[in-house]
């Protein structure tokens, strides 16, 4: 399926998390954090926070959150 | 009853072993019970799976009770806020809303043990069970070089799930030392199941007595330094996976008022809490793998559907499980020399960003907090908190809602009049 990132389309198996997707799109940050490093999933278990990122409109977890077709994600900070 | 307000007899936080225990136990009585978890697919850690990852044997007759009335499964939901005894706030991709319970058995799992070194905010550092997780979700490992580093048999698994996913595993390393992992091993024999990880303990490449002490790379991982017998030798890998084993999450049982022993969820008879018809099990209880979980998962569940003797039943195996956590908390014991890897300059707080050198000065967490920020970002102190416990010792603080990001819709839900007589 396509799911874009950051506008750019990116193609990704099924099933996976958008933690997992960020991969297929070269470069596994989901965010910069507030004196602009570059962070990527952590926990992978929705505890640390480091892999939230706008989907959709709305600030989630990339580890928590599987692809959906057209899905609009978001790098944040 | 209306959109903001549901209700449900038994109420069952968590969809890993225990929890599944629990409910499929309510099932039996034909209790309409409510499963809510996090996570979009039900396992929680240990029986996560996804895409090319099936789930393991024993975990297929308990998820497939999630689908049987009247029981209800509510993935990807979260706790927000716990306003009044038999009330949670909840929130799922699309609404807040309240949910009410008579009773509530507690299966909040465990996280890792995180604790900060120099390099450990790079992207490519994840935990030893993240990992594994992340693996699972779908994320590609072909042709990568991955270290696996901290303490615990979780090491063994996600250097497994590594390899399964075509990775190259470059070492594994064990801060235990070896005297300690030994005996570990010599004595699983005595756990059904777990003779296995003996043989795992004793592969090539597998290295007690060591640990990575600094992560390299500018904007990504490059390679790690490893210190094993006082010796210390740079290693080029794409991934570190790295945690000091578990801890139990208990700040939903805190937030409710139920009294914690050691860091854990404190339960007496029955899975029972301080707290009037809540109970807990699993993890959060204590740390002790899914065979414990699972005991306590279902003794929570007869004791909550009014099956005292079936939950007695089941005392011998509850000890026998028991047995199987303390040797492993022994022989996984974290050495002193961990908690000084961090530098004045690493950070603690990867949410605000905070160094060591900033919070070590304090008396305390909440002083710190105070005066650095750390501990007040979105993950609320979940990792820095528990990682400053480790390192200066510091109790943790009392949970405040919100207890996890939330929408400011979710909080509006007070607005409705769901609260108090609906």
């Amino acid at each position: 399926m396509i799911i874009y990132l950051d506008q750019h389309a990116v193609e990704v198996p099924g099933g996976i998390t958008v933690a997992a997707a960020l991969a297929y799109a070269g470069s596994s940050a989901s965010r910069r954090s507030c004196t602009g490093q570059h962070r990527a999933p952590f926990c992978g278990m929705g505890v640390c926070q480091e892999c939230r990122m706008q989907i959709d409109g709305q600030r989630r977890l990339a580890c928590q959150t599987l692809c959906r077709p057209g899905m609009q994600v978001e790098r944040s900070g | 009853m209306n959109d903001w307000v549901d209700h449900c007899d038994l109420l069952i936080v968590g969809a890993g072993p225990a929890g599944l225990s629990a409910a499929q136990a309510a099932a039996e009585a034909g209790v309409a019970a409510v499963v809510l978890d996090d996570n979009p697919r039900p396992g929680g850690q240990v029986w996560r799976h996804g895409p090319g990852f099936a789930p393991p044997r024993p975990a297929r007759p308990l998820l497939s009770t999630l689908a049987r009335p009247p029981l209800r499964y509510l993935p990807g939901t979260r706790i927000v806020d716990a306003p009044e005894p038999g009330v949670l706030l909840v929130e799922d991709e699309q609404r807040g809303w309240l949910l009410r319970y008579r009773q509530l058995i507690l299966c909040c799992g465990a996280r890792e043990l995180l604790l900060p070194f120099p390099g450990w905010t790079l992207p490519g550092v994840t935990g030893v069970g993240a990992l594994q997780a992340l693996v699972k979700g779908g994320m590609p490992l072909r042709g990568e070089r991955v270290v696996v580093a901290g303490s615990g048999p979780l090491l063994l698994a996600s250097a497994a799930t590594a390899r399964q996913a075509g990775a190259t595993v470059v070492g594994m390393f064990e801060q235990a030392p070896l005297s300690q992992v030994r005996r570990f091993a010599l004595n699983l024999w005595r756990w059904p199941g777990k003779a296995a990880q003996a043989a795992a303990l004793a592969r090539r490449g597998y290295r007690p007595g060591a640990w990575v002490v600094e992560a390299l790379g500018t904007d990504a991982l490059q390679a790690v330094r490893v210190q094993t017998n006082g010796r210390v030798r740079t290693l080029v890998c794409d991934r570190l996976a790295c945690a000091f084993g578990l801890v139990a999450n208990t700040e939903l049982a805190s937030m409710l008022g139920c009294q914690l022993s050691a860091g854990t969820v404190a339960v007496g008879a029955g899975q029972r809490t301080s707290v009037e018809g809540v109970y807990a099990a699993g993890e959060c209880t204590g740390v002790g793998g899914n065979e414990l979980a699972r005991v306590e998962g279902r003794i929570a569940g007869l004791t909550a559907t009014g099956r005292h003797a079936e939950a007695a039943a089941l005392a011998g195996r509850h000890r026998r499980w028991q047995a199987f956590a303390r040797q492993l908390q022994a022989s996984f014991e974290l050495n002193p020399a961990i908690a000084q890897l961090a530098r004045p300059d690493t950070l603690l707080c990867r949410c605000e960003d905070v160094s060591v050198a900033e919070v070590a000065g304090h008396t305390g967490w909440a002083q710190a907090k105070l005066h650095t920020r750390c501990g007040m970002g979105a993950c609320q102190g979940r990792v820095c908190g528990t990682a400053a416990r480790a390192l200066f010792g510091w109790g943790p603080g009392n949970p405040r809602a919100p207890l996890v990001p939330a929408r400011v819709a979710t909080l509006g839900v007070y607005g409705t009049g769901g609260t108090g007589d609906d």
